[in-house]
């Protein structure tokens, strides 16, 4: 007699592999068309391992357990006033960069995982990919959940995924991961699951994790601890993807190269503003930009590519200007938001003298000799009521679309530019990387939503900035932006605190 | 292959000069000025003559820098994408040679920005 219930070997099977059949009246090729377009051969999706060996009934299960927690401490936190805990309100601006920033790409990723797993013919990679994008569903709305306390008591917050699809500087990660989405399935998981989750994810959620326990916001916290597990397996889908791809065929593995290159320097890229964050934004300090890529990228990093080595496969190319660029970006990005900080949903300010001794002791090299003097000029400048904002537009890579702030690797004082012409129209990027990526496929970067052009052709609304950041962002002038010193927000602050200390 | 794809493809540039109602860019990098983090992208008339754009965009653009009104544009020294550039200042800016999405650098020696730190 047959037992009543599956041993989890059977059930693992039944509920995975099982779920996929061979066609008998259309081709592979017409069901999965996306499939071969890349140049990715594959000759046998059964030796795809699942290392989880997860099925849905179990994760429906396991999932919900970790929500009953999750919501728990978010209404305990809503009802104890935690926001009114935090170090100060200056930490929540990293909350708004991180919700208009971050938690739209969780959004991205579900939709893209959502469709990469109707595209491969393998059932194993199918499963994978569809609990990965429950999981980026449910990322998305926990962060919601998570930040929507804050909501109510700061500003900048009301209308992320508006500001997403608008914001000039956040077209910088929506362009990001629109490029890995409107890229063909393999890449897709390249881009996404291997070069962003597996090689740079801890870059992204180690410090927002770790800033927001160091800064009393256990809200985020606890979203943080809930994902871990979920981003644990990203992390292992990551590898996977890559070691399956480059068993698979050995004509893979420069496309796979090429595509390692192309997206760890993108994700470098965009990483610029958490390394922003973490310098400048966090009232405790975690720890610098610079440690945090070494730490995370340098040392796990080289091991990694180390034991990719017997695949044929290198570091990726131009990561020795990111050994170069850890000194710099950080600084260079907080000036460009210092300086545009009319048009941000988050408020900019100096760092305090503290601070500044601080970036001093971790940038020995370059933080008093380049950036400290910019610094304590627009110091001056506020102790004298003008503030520095700048009345220009900034001009964007084309590529990563931040704007041409960051310096040459051998040039620490020369602004970093590449150009070149494409069928009679000219184009410029920020680095070497950015280039290159548009060089091979520029029929796809040319259509580029480039912020500050889409200004000047009319596209975000008529009239003058203001307008524009008013009308087309939905960011109130005056309150959700400019300089947070005088700051409606700095003075509830300070209000809530003063009542606090009476009480006390 | 411009693009990998599935089939055919063929797309057009978003920021062609015909989208931008008779205006052109151009882009503005102050060398040595680093306290403006980026280069300035500036929407110009083709027709301006360079004096002109001198006067009413380029002084305008780098006027809250201390070292702005030291400037003497008599002995500044351009380049033109790169390329070493004598401008001719009473043509306009087309007809110097300087076409839409053009990267102006201006180098003015003697001011090396705060305090010569390159700020």
């Amino acid at each position: 007699m047959a037992a009543k219930r599956l041993n989890q070997k059977d059930k693992y099977r039944c509920l995975t592999r099982d779920l996929g059949w061979e066609p008998s009246y259309q081709s592979k090729d017409a069901i999965y068309p996306y499939e071969r377009f890349e140049g990715i051969k594959i000759t046998d999706w059964d030796k795809w391992e699942d290392p989880f060996r997860l099925t849905m009934d179990a994760y429906w299960k396991y999932q919900a357990e970790k929500e009953k927690k999750l919501y728990a401490i978010f209404d305990a936190f809503a009802q104890n006033n935690g926001h009114q805990n935090i170090s100060d309100a200056r930490y929540v601006n990293a909350l708004k960069l991180f919700l208009s920033g971050v938690t739209p790409l969780e959004y991205q990723a579900y939709q893209g995982f959502a469709r990469v797993g109707r595209h491969f013919g393998g059932a194993g990679a199918r499963v994978a990919c569809q609990m990965q994008a429950i999981d980026e569903l449910r990322h998305v709305q926990t962060q919601v959940h998570a930040m929507s306390h804050y909501n109510k008591h700061f500003n900048g917050l009301h209308d992320f995924a508006h500001m997403h699809d608008r914001v000039w500087f956040l077209s910088v990660p929506k362009s990001f991961f629109e490029d890995a989405r409107t890229a063909g399935p393999f890449e897709f998981l390249t881009a996404i699951s291997f070069s962003f989750e597996y090689v740079l994810t801890n870059l992204l959620f180690v410090p927002f994790m770790s800033g927001a326990a160091f800064n009393g916001d256990m809200a985020t916290v606890t979203f943080g601890f809930s994902a871990q597990s979920d981003e644990a397996r990203h992390m292992t889908l990551g590898l996977e993807v890559i070691k399956f791809l480059l068993e698979q065929h050995e004509d893979n593995v420069p496309i796979v190269q090429r595509w390692i290159d192309k997206w760890f320097w993108r994700g470098y890229r965009l990483l610029t503003l958490v390394g922003m964050m973490m310098d400048y934004m966090l009232p405790n300090k975690v720890m610098s930009w610079a440690e945090a890529w070494e730490v995370y990228f340098e040392q796990a990093g080289g091991a990694l590519f180390k034991d990719l080595e017997r695949y044929g496969i290198r570091p990726p190319k131009y990561v020795e200007q990111t050994t170069i660029g850890k000194e710099h970006i950080s600084h260079q990005a907080w000036s460009i938001f210092y300086q545009y900080s009319q048009a941000t949903n988050f408020h900019t300010w100096i760092p305090t003298d503290e601070e500044l001794d601080w970036l001093s002791a971790k940038y020995p090299d370059t933080f008093d000799r380049y950036y400290r003097p910019r610094y304590e000029h627009w110091r001056e400048l506020q102790a004298r009521g003008e503030r520095f904002y700048n009345p220009t537009l900034p001009m964007l890579c084309q590529v990563c679309q931040i704007p041409l702030a960051f310096t040459e690797p051998d040039a620490p004082t020369q602004l970093s530019h590449r150009s070149l012409v494409h069928e009679g129209e000219r184009y410029h990027f920020c680095s070497d990387g950015c280039c290159d990526i548009f060089a091979f496929e520029p029929e796809k970067y040319v259509q580029a939503w480039l912020p500050v052009h889409q200004i000047l052709q009319g596209n975000c609304g008529g009239g003058d900035v203001e307008a524009v950041v008013r009308d087309y962002y939905n960011i109130a002038p005056g309150q959700d932006n400019f300089e947070y010193q005088g700051s409606p927000e700095q003075q509830r602050w300070q209000a809530v605190q003063g009542t606090e200390r009476q009480a006390g | 292959m411009p693009v990998t794809a599935i089939g055919t493809y063929t797309a057009q540039p978003l920021d062609r000069q015909a989208n931008f109602h008779g205006a052109q860019l151009v882009y503005l990098c102050w060398e040595n000025h680093l306290l403006f983090c980026a280069p300035f992208t500036l929407p110009v008339d083709p027709a301006q003559p360079f004096a002109a754009f001198i006067e009413q965009v380029v002084k305008p653009a780098i006027a809250l820098h201390p070292d702005a009104a030291r400037v003497d544009f008599t002995v500044a020294r351009w380049r033109l994408d790169e390329q070493p550039f004598s401008p001719d200042l009473a043509c306009g800016l087309a007809a110097n040679g300087i076409a839409h999405k053009s990267l102006l650098h201006l180098h003015t020696p003697g001011l090396e920005g705060l305090g010569g730190s390159h700020n």
